[in-house]
């Protein structure tokens, strides 16, 4: 509490000689980007658009989604702050029937209906995320992957109410404390409070030609790739099976689909 | 014309030191926000907006209203206005300094706030609000101002004023436009997601703005020499009972669509705010009280005979300003939440720090308020005997 307020004296201190804008901008200067750090090396995987297949179907037992989800949390320093409403997560269970509100019908079978789906930032292509940020921390960039920028988040949480996905996550305190230490991966940017994040398709590992490390996990059910390469695995995944995305009609064009039928892949 | 509020009975020092006090509490709660989090209120990730951006909500609605003293004094030259228009335009600056103070608490990184001119985003609502707000906060304090030093020098305003002051008209609407567009352009949140939210927002703030300022009127005149006149509280009481009606017509608009469609996505909000959905039902006695007031206002207020008597109509205003209040400064907000994206109900209620912190803005614009009528009245009373000038 003391050095906490004695850094807000200094912070206070600071931004009145400043003026509030020399603050952040001098914030701005010292902070580096800690993704955007990543330059992409000539091994780097590169799309056009990536996109993601989920097949529900292949993931049978609640150690496979544990693993998915732990592998995602782990490397990217998700904290554990066990209660529902400090929550962050970026890749978690829902049940079909949550996941697809309004599909969902009382005679499909069991099995589908309370079938746990994945649930992902779905890094639309006309992401309502990014037309509402007033500071462009989030952002759409070139290769599809909604990014953050979480240097630049004033925390204001537009996006949230934004997201027709519920796909993001706000850090209402210091997430810090609650990563394990012995899991909290240094190559990976810690957040503060008062930011928002989400899923990142994984672009860091992207820069260095690996693939997303849920899609790792997944013993082939998660398939990733280039939606623009009709060569791509999720194109022949996308051609050879029937599949859905969450909520297409509000026009945001989700990257996220799901295989829910459990037909071999092409 | 500040050392005007430096002078005053002891009535007048013990609400300041109230106020005082009370803004006090609300800073320390503030300081222990602004260490620990925004965790410390009773928002979460399913209901991401709380108290604050609903009393920001509510607050540009009372900001906007001073157009409807504005446009019939300084448009038709509607006489009556004459002294009031002033109490119009002060309560505007302090409603805006409220919305400025409730945005900026809301904000996880308050310290970044410049960001949002430092990056310039004009595909975002919320930078064209800080625009526009900043913008009204500005004419309404040049224009309030130059009219009343005008007012105690004996002469009228000077002209370059004018176009200001029409400014503010079209000005006031887009304050209003442009919150209810953070809420209406948003995907995915049906209960938001309506083209008639602009128009409502201004239904109700036309006449929440107006009411409260009818209540101000009577605390004036008690507390001081200061007449804003019958006439002029009576017309007022005349643009609360049209603006609370089209209010009430445009909330029954979004019931039959929504109900008449029996689409889920609609109802459900409606449902959980006023029925209670899944077995939550927090807000459920707060809507119903402000439905219950609502009926209450338009009867006294429909009812010339009662609304004539000042104390029915004080009461009539009271009973607006919370009903709407209640709508619009609670329910509008967490209504857009819940259910969450996964139809699942999170109900939210804020905490106490919330409470107070909210609770000290308040006080904070009332202490602004006093302050700027306090110089008004002083300049008025001083001028009681001489005759209208504009
Ligand atoms: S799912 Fe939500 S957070 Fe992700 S890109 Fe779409 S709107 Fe943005
Ligand atoms: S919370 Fe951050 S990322 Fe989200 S809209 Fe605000 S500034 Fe942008
Ligand atoms: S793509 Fe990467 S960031 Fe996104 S859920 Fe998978 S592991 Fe997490």
């Amino acid at each position: 509490m003391s050095i906490n307020r004695r850094k807000f004296l200094k912070i206070a201190g600071a931004s009145a000689l400043f003026g509030l804008t020399g603050a952040s901008a001098i914030e701005e200067l010292l902070t580096t980007n800690a993704e955007a750090s990543v330059s992409p090396g000539p091994e780097a995987l590169t799309a056009k658009r990536w996109a993601m297949v989920i097949d529900v179907s292949k993931i049978k037992t609640k150690e496979d989604y544990e693993k998915i989800i732990h592998a995602c949390h782990s490397i990217h320093n998700v904290p554990d702050i066990g209660n529902k409403k400090d929550e962050v997560k970026w890749i978690w269970e829902e049940e079909y029937e949550n996941t697809f509100p309004g599909v969902s019908d009382e005679f499909i079978p069991e099995s589908i209906k309370h079938k746990p789906f994945l649930a992902l930032c779905n890094h639309c292509a006309k992401p309502p995320c990014v037309r509402v940020c007033p500071t462009k921390a989030t952002f759409k960039r070139p290769d599809g992957i909604v990014a953050m920028d979480y240097h630049r988040c004033i925390g204001c949480r537009f996006c949230m109410a934004a997201c027709p996905f519920g796909a993001r996550s706000f850090n209402w305190r210091d997430p810090r404390p609650f990563i394990k230490e012995k899991e909290e991966n240094k190559e990976f940017p810690t957040r503060m409070k008062g930011v928002v994040e989400k899923c990142t398709f994984c672009s860091e590992r992207l820069a260095r030609g690996l693939k997303p490390a849920c899609v790792e996990k997944s013993n082939g059910a998660l398939v990733f790739g280039d939606l623009e390469d009709s060569n791509s695995e999720v194109r022949k995944v996308l051609s050879a099976n029937y599949t859905i995305r969450r909520k297409p009609e509000i026009g945001s064009g989700p990257s996220v689909y799901y295989v829910i039928g459990g037909n071999e892949h092409a | 014309m500040l050392e005007k509020a430096l002078t005053g009975s002891k009535r007048y020092w013990t609400w300041i030191f109230i106020l005082l006090a009370i803004i006090g509490v609300g800073f320390i709660n503030y300081l222990r926000q602004f260490d620990y989090g925004l965790g410390i209120t009773g928002m979460s990730r399913d209901v991401s907006w709380g108290f604050y951006i609903s009393q920001f909500t509510f607050l540009v609605g009372v900001a906007a209203s001073a157009v409807m003293l504005v446009i019939p004094y300084y448009l038709h030259d509607f006489k009556t206005f004459g002294k009031v228009v002033i109490l119009g335009e002060f309560l505007a600056i302090a409603a805006v300094t409220m919305c400025i103070l409730f945005i900026f608490v809301d904000l996880g990184q308050p310290m970044r706030v410049m960001n949002v001119i430092l990056h310039p985003t004009p595909n975002s609502i919320l930078f064209w609000d800080a625009m526009v707000l900043n913008g009204y906060l500005f004419i309404n304090l040049i224009v309030g101002w130059t009219t009343l030093t005008a007012d105690r020098k004996g002469v009228p305003p000077p002209d370059w004023v004018k176009p200001l002051i029409y400014l503010s008209v079209p000005w006031a609407v887009s304050i209003h436009t442009v919150t209810a567009f953070l809420y209406a352009g948003l995907p995915g949140r049906h209960f938001w997601l309506t083209a008639v939210m602009a128009a409502r927002f201004l239904g109700s703030a036309f006449a929440s703005g107006p009411a409260l300022l009818i209540i101000l009127c009577l605390i004036v005149r008690k507390v001081s020499k200061f007449d804003p006149g019958k006439e002029a509280i009576q017309a007022l009481g005349k643009i609360v009972t049209y603006a609370m009606f089209a209010n009430v017509f445009l909330l029954g608009l979004e019931f039959f669509t929504a109900f008449y469609s029996q689409i889920p996505g609609h109802m459900h909000p409606f449902v959980y705010l006023y029925a209670g959905l899944d077995g939550y039902s927090k807000l459920v006695p707060l809507m119903w009280m402000s439905t219950i007031l609502a009926i209450v206002s338009l009867i006294i207020l429909v009812n010339p005979n009662m609304r004539r008597k000042e104390n029915m109509l004080a009461f009539a205003c009271v009973a607006v300003f919370i009903s709407l209040w209640i709508d619009k400064g609670f329910g509008l907000v967490v209504g857009g939440f819940v259910p969450n994206m996964f139809e699942r109900v999170t109900e939210y209620w804020p905490s106490l720090p919330e409470a107070l912190i909210t609770l000290g803005i308040w006080s904070i614009g009332f202490l602004v308020l006093t302050i700027l009528y306090k110089i008004a009245i002083a300049v008025r009373e001083q001028t009681a005997s001489w005759p209208e000038l504009h």
